[in-house]
């Protein structure tokens, strides 16, 4: 396939620039997002209201904003499947320290520091023992999410302060949300990272050729172990949210996020072998996830059907561009 | 200690034993045959699909959706021996198969035409087969009271000194050894994972081959779907909920490598019957069954390492990315 190959290596402006803006990926999903909140707007009298779409962002923020991380770790050719389980740890720390009557600042604190010291964990297995991340992070999601049954078993953490829930209830003003400022505030400081920084450049640069990224000198495991915590970081920031909304923990909380958010980033037009993809795609495959699963909610689709969808939709999103080559290719 | 290490199959033996002799030297009824036994019988389902799982990782692919097809499977074929009590176990078997055949070769074929990466493929069709579990029983659950006696009976049948479902095991481990060193498929599944490229030259078909893979997975998944629901007497959309890196970590403690090539079928038979004794030791030794998953994490990350150092051993590769991709 020397098709992937060309379109693996890193191209600088070498199209019409307006050409291959309206041919890209990303207004791909821009017509599908646009689509799919038509067939909203129909399907349901009660989608165009303010409150409405103001409740359909929390339905994907805390999965987006692991995302956007998860995002760069993948372009370095990396992966962490462990963000779930480092929710639940980080939100039974949280509820730990509860207990031991923590007020609300401690209690963020601790929720981040968990995330990073868990992404940290994994960095280093991933860089400093030269192990295979999927496998890695298998193996830390049953040991992080252990960790969580071991000390809640079959209890749950309750009693958060309400000056904590204001993480994942709260309102910055009228509809917004703070969930949403948040994360519309990390996808800009993740865009300018990715698409405007040295270090941006770099990721791209190891997930093409690793081998060669080292002998350009780019320090290229210091950089995955970055990712990694950085990863760990976003997780415990979701942990955060998570637990402030719910306002419960309990060692099954945020069951299946590592799937749904991997299901962002690769719908975002990101490729999971890695030295390709862009924050924008992932924004917006995160807002047709949430607009899918909203809508599908609107309807009274229990939560399982909609996997079906979003699982068709990450596979079809997928083939029809490469089904679409082979038509062209033929003809 | 470092020949010890290469032979994995050994080294897994000698810590099965060392968990065994620790738990009996407590609880000297632990070791009795028939409890090593009903270890095993505990386990047969686990081995088989971690059997699956490894023609698939030897080709460098990874299948997620294996627990979800079990469970689709199982459900369809608990709600037509629900409907239809008479059809014959034996045809309800073979349908078992087929259909996880169907479900993996669906799998395959994207691999193989579309060259969709097989995490991706196996990532979204593990959520649509489960939500298919959903949309065909409604939500509802198929309870003992509406399976036949034959449907549950079947695999608990003692036949020569074992369980049925023991004996499925066994012969699917024949089957899977004999397939992976005597048959040109099996050697092309381990070709190909270790080196792609020189396969294509030395005419092997790698996409079709990946397909064969999947299937194969897909096939004994579904089996193991009936074997599952008979086994614990209820078909429901949860049946087997996360146990897609069960089966992961019983082939990586078993030695396969997920850079593909290598693994052996006695390697995830023994990865298999670790996690069984372990989780069958925990509540003897009065363990909480709660730290049954953080104790298989830290096996697995234990087992990865073992596994990096067996190795590195892998020569230079001109032309990495030809056309085997």
């Amino acid at each position: 396939m020397t098709d992937t190959t060309l379109h693996r290596s890193l191209p600088d402006r070498l199209d019409n620039p307006l050409k291959s803006a309206v041919l890209s990926w990303e207004s791909l999903l821009v017509l599908v997002a646009v689509a799919i909140f038509i067939l909203n707007s129909f399907a349901s009298p009660y989608f165009l209201n303010a409150w409405s779409l103001s409740d359909l962002t929390f339905n994907f923020t805390e999965k987006a904003l692991i995302a956007l991380a998860m995002a760069l770790l993948i372009i370095s050719g990396e992966i962490d499947l462990s963000v779930a389980a480092i929710i639940a740890l980080a939100s039974t720390m949280m509820g730990l320290a509860l207990q031991y009557g923590a007020d609300t600042p401690t209690l963020v604190a601790v929720g981040i520091g968990v995330g990073i010291l868990c992404g940290a964990f994994n960095g280093f297995l991933v860089t400093g023992l030269k192990l295979p991340s999927i496998v890695v992070t298998i193996g830390t999601m049953s040991l992080f999410r252990g960790i969580a049954f071991i000390i809640l078993g079959d209890q749950s953490f309750k009693g958060y302060p309400p000056s904590f829930s204001w993480f994942g209830q709260g309102y910055v003003w009228w509809v917004i949300s703070f969930e949403l400022v948040l994360f519309l505030v990390c996808a800009l400081i993740y865009w300018v990272l990715l698409h405007r920084t040295v270090f941006g450049r770099r990721i791209f640069a190891i997930g093409n050729n690793d081998v060669a990224a080292q002998f350009s000198g780019v320090r290229v495991d210091r950089i995955k172990f970055i990712l990694f915590c950085l990863t760990g970081l976003m997780s415990g920031i979701a942990a955060v949210l998570l637990t402030a909304r719910l306002g419960s923990t309990r060692p099954s909380i945020a069951e299946g996020f590592e799937l749904e958010a991997i299901t962002m980033v690769v719908l975002g037009g990101v490729s999971i072998l890695g030295g390709a993809g862009s924050i924008l795609g992932v924004v917006l495959a995160a807002l047709i996830v949430g607009l899918v699963t909203f809508g599908l909610g609107l309807l009274n689709v229990p939560g399982i059907v909609m996997t079906i969808f979003t699982g068709s939709l990450l596979i079809v999103v997928i083939a029809l561009p490469i089904l679409f080559r082979m038509w062209r290719q033929r003809a | 200690m470092n020949r010890l290490l290469k032979h994995r199959e050994i080294f897994l033996a000698l810590a099965i034993l060392l968990v065994l002799v620790l738990v009996t030297a407590r609880f000297p009824r632990f070791a009795q045959p028939g409890n090593l036994l009903t270890i095993f019988n505990d386990t047969s389902i686990l081995m088989m699909l971690a059997l699956g799982q490894m023609a698939v990782i030897l080709t460098r692919s990874i299948d997620l959706s294996m627990a979800a097809n079990l469970a689709l499977t199982g459900m369809i074929v608990a709600m037509t021996n629900a409907a239809f009590p008479g059809v014959p176990i034996p045809l309800l078997m073979a349908m078992c198969v087929v259909i996880g055949a169907g479900l993996g070769a669906f799998n395959g074929i994207l691999v193989w035409k579309l060259n969709i990466p097989p995490i991706v493929v196996t990532l979204g069709t593990l959520t649509i087969f489960r939500g298919l579990v959903f949309v065909i029983s409604g939500g509802a659950w198929v309870n003992a009271a509406q399976m036949s006696a034959d449907f549950i009976g079947l695999q608990r049948a003692v036949f020569l000194g074992l369980p049925v479902l023991s004996w499925f095991a066994i012969a699917t481990a024949l089957v899977f050894w004999v397939v992976m060193t005597r048959t040109p498929l099996g050697r092309s599944l381990y070709a190909i994972g270790v080196n792609p490229t020189a396969s294509v030259y030395t005419g092997i078909n790698v996409g079709r081959t990946k397909f064969y893979a999947f299937v194969i997975s897909g096939a004994v998944a579904g089996l193991c779907g009936y074997l599952w629901v008979s086994r614990y007497v209820i078909a429901s959309v949860e049946v087997a909920g996360g146990y897609e890196l069960t089966i992961i970590a019983a082939c990586v403690i078993g030695g396969v490598s997920i850079a593909g090539g290598i693994g052996s079928v006695a390697g995830v038979l023994l990865g298999a019957i670790f996690l069984g004794v372990i989780n069958n030791a925990l509540p003897v030794i009065n363990i909480s069954p709660f730290w049954q998953m953080a104790i298989s994490g830290t096996a697995i990350l234990l087992a990865v390492v073992l596994n990096a150092r067996g190795e590195r051993r892998k020569g230079r590769i001109i032309l990495k990315k030809a056309e085997a991709t």
